[in-house]
């Protein structure tokens, strides 16, 4: 639609026109603030945490296993310098030779999400698929934090108790 | 010719005092919009629609996805 609304302007007169294709949805996907009347629906972007444990694709597994230990989690995930998600090492993973590089031994492209999505709807979503978070990126892989159901399933319930209005 | 362009370079557009126009109807406007938007709807943009746009500035428009 909007390449033929800028199209349009143009025959009306005016010459710089630009169009941002990617649109509202890209906006969103990106966990920027909104206007309107719904800009307050909640959504597992305003559930993000953002301290689990990350490292560098070169970072030794005794380095992430130290970071991981003193965090409450029991994953870390790997990312480049731009924040770019690589994969994710799991707990069983970092009881390898503690020398090992964690490229070596991440699981490369773990699912994500995007942080737009209906908090209700991924709650049930992680709930269906027995987990316990999910992991939130940007439409491009930058790591914009991860989602724990925990969160999320009192969030849903503390508004079913408000109720509406 | 349009130019098309990506998120960076709307916000560069839009820290130069870019006017930014969402083409969607209405109803799809009043419930989300990018903040500051003014809302044109395709099928309405005509010469009395658009007339209070600045011709002296950018102008970007937008709609869901493009499609």
């Amino acid at each position: 639609m909007s390449p033929r609304a800028a199209c349009r302007l143009e025959a009306l007169g005016f010459t710089d026109v630009y169009d941002y294709a990617a649109g509202k949805e890209d906006w969103l996907a990106h966990n920027l603030s909104i206007e309107g009347l719904a800009a307050s629906a909640p959504t597992i972007g305003s559930r993000l945490r953002h301290d689990a444990p990350t490292a560098r694709p070169s970072d030794t597994l005794a380095a992430v296993r130290a970071r991981v230990d003193a965090s409450p989690y029991r994953f870390a995930l790997v990312v480049a310098g731009d924040r770019t998600l690589l994969g994710r090492l799991r707990n069983a993973a970092l009881d390898a030779d503690p020398g090992t590089a964690a490229h070596e031994l991440m699981e490369s492209g773990p699912s994500t999400l995007r942080p737009h999505l209906a908090l209700a709807n991924v709650e049930s979503y992680l709930r269906a698929h027995h987990l316990t978070y999910a992991i939130i990126t940007d439409p491009e892989g930058h790591l914009l934090g991860t989602a724990h159901r925990e969160d999320l399933t009192g969030a849903t319930e503390d508004r079913r108790a408000e109720g509406p209005g | 010719m349009v130019a098309r362009i990506d998120l960076p370079q709307l916000r560069a557009l839009l820290d130069a005092g870019a006017q930014l126009v969402e083409v969607l109807p209405a109803a799809e406007y009043s419930g989300q919009h990018l903040p500051g938007a003014l809302n044109i709807p395709l099928e309405v943009l005509s010469p009395d629609t658009t007339a209070g746009l600045n011709r002296t500035r950018p102008i970007v428009v937008y709609c869901w996805d493009g499609l």
